[in-house]
């Protein structure tokens, strides 16, 4: 017997109220008929859930804390992710349910000349207005096809995301304060706290040359919109180039530090193996850890997926996604010959280079019942190629590896 | 130790046009925002302690989704839970606990 298979009940806090004060007993609800989807990893069957604030259909990996993949079709249709279709990742339940956008301060302190603590109103008409389109990608997106498997969110490879971006400078918000010298941090909270005492309340911290370089910012605005509620309204780090865990949602408290944070999160959490593409034989724990950091390239096929039949001996297309990771595409390629060959796919507009970059291809497909890997891998600006084989880690943090897909030709 | 299931409140979002987003002080607007808990129980034989103990601070969902692991893998896990995010776990539990999810794989649900 394993854990109960009910079918998730949609219960939310405001229905859990109501029944505990009509019934005064333990909530009892009915279950609902729920979609189902197959990630292609074992224990790979997910529902789909439609039932969180601001988004659409999504793909339920965790009911609370959430955490929320996008489906994977949504990357077919769009460079930018919409709002309500963008991957979802909290640490801890205690999500506040209240923000007041009118009485919301944003507090810089510690090491500086002058504490802050900034309106939304103020921040919006002090500080220059910037916009950046970013992928935002968990350390772990694609965590459930590690092999041998770890234990974590089991994400599919749908916990990331292209937004466009709009907020300002953390550097010019960090001027306004005036950093002193001898800072080394800057530690950032945001309103997410630990649902029991004494738990660790997740911050994160940026080396300061890191958080002073122009280009990681706060914004208040993600693809036009301000953010959904649980992509981190009102405010959100982003920090270009680097994993998710680092862009602190609800952002509320920058703490400048003049001495190396020693707080969990930073230290002790999100820490990968310090070789190449932080790949390690399972089983090795005599490795020197260091902060996980700058995203690698991935491109993905979009519009077709394993298993899929296509037009044999013939012209298909394919197209898909790619990012550089911290920096821009220098090209994408495909390959129908398992990798002995590879052919340049035809990019679409750059929308900034830490974004996702579109992607098209043609390929002629062999004669009727044959089967085919179709492959993808990207190149970035700075020469970094995926790898045809992929890391691994025990955490299940940094996949990059080149991404196949197998066809049968009709 | 705070409850996990907190109350419905109001949030204030933002309602805002990509004009207004470009500097102008944001009309506001009210409403309700409530989340989804998870209600889902584990279930079969020493399911009691695993519901008592694991579900304060997340779903069942965390361990529904996880590939069968070893019992070693569990045992490191539960500890974890409470050395480092300090759930209130009697140390009477934690066998029982790793029994209950090392003998009740996820992936056989």
């Amino acid at each position: 017997m394993g854990p109960s298979d009910t079918r998730s009940r949609i219960l939310t806090r405001r229905a859990l109220l109501g029944q505990a004060a009509f019934s005064g007993t333990a909530f009892i609800a009915a279950p609902l008929r729920a979609s189902t989807i197959n990630l292609p990893f074992l224990n790979g069957s997910r529902e789909m859930t439609g039932a969180f604030p601001q988004k659409g259909e999504m793909v339920l990996q965790r009911t609370r804390a959430p955490l929320l993949e996008t489906p994977w079709e949504t990357f077919d249709k769009d460079v930018f992710t919409p709002n309500d279709k963008f991957y979802v990742r909290w640490h801890w339940g205690g999500i506040p349910e209240t923000v007041d956008a009118n009485t919301f301060r944003l507090r810089v302190h510690g090491n500086v000349e002058r504490q802050l603590a900034l309106s939304l109103a103020d921040l919006m008409h002090k500080l220059p207005r910037v916009e950046l389109a970013a992928v935002n990608q968990c350390s772990g997106n694609s965590r459930g096809f590690f092999a041998p498997r770890v234990p974590g969110a089991q994400w599919g490879n749908g916990a990331m995301g292209n937004a466009k971006w709009a907020g300002f400078r953390l550097k010019d918000l960090l001027d306004l304060a005036g950093v002193k010298a001898g800072s080394v941090q800057v530690r950032f909270a945001g309103l997410e706290q630990p649902v029991v005492d004494d738990a660790p309340p997740f911050l994160k911290s940026l080396a300061i040359d890191h958080a002073r370089d122009g280009e990681v910012m706060v914004a208040y605005a993600m693809n036009g919109q301000a953010l959904p509620f649980l992509n981190g309204f009102p405010l959100r780090l982003v920090v270009p180039g680097w994993y998710a865990t680092y862009w602190v949602k609800m952002l509320a408290d920058i703490d400048v530090l003049d001495k190396p944070d020693e707080n969990f999160w930073t230290k002790k959490a999100y820490l990968i193996p310090d070789t190449p593409r932080a790949d390690i034989l399972p089983g090795i724990t005599d490795v020197k850890m260091v902060p996980i950091n700058r995203m690698v390239p991935r491109s993905f096929v979009t519009n077709l997926s394993s298993g899929e039949r296509i037009k044999a001996s013939g012209r298909n297309d394919v197209r898909g996604i790619a990012f550089g990771g911290d920096c821009g595409v220098a090209k994408v390629e495909i390959s129908v010959d398992s990798g002995a060959n590879w052919q340049l796919a035809e990019l679409g507009p750059d929308e900034g280079k830490y974004g996702f970059r579109r992607w098209t291809a043609k390929f002629t497909s062999p004669a009727v019942g044959q089967r085919l890997s179709l492959k993808t891998r990207c190149v970035n600006a700075n020469g970094l190629a995926q790898p045809d084989k992929p890391n691994w880690n025990a955490s299940g943090f940094m996949r990059n590896v080149i991404e196949t897909v197998d066809l049968v030709t009709v | 130790m705070r409850s996990y299931v907190q109350i419905t409140g109001i949030v204030v979002t933002a309602l805002l046009t990509g004009t207004a987003l470009a500097h102008d002080s944001a009309p506001l607007k009210s409403e309700n925002f409530d989340l989804p808990v998870g209600d889902r129980q584990f279930t079969g034989p020493g399911s009691e302690v695993a519901n008592n103990n694991c579900l304060t601070c997340h779903s069942a969902g965390m361990v529904t989704v996880q590939a069968p692991l070893s019992k070693e893998v569990w045992e490191g896990i539960v500890k974890k839970m409470i050395k480092v995010y300090k759930a209130p776990v009697a140390d009477g539990d934690v066998a029982a606990i790793v029994d209950y999810l090392s003998n009740n794989p996820a992936a056989s649900k």
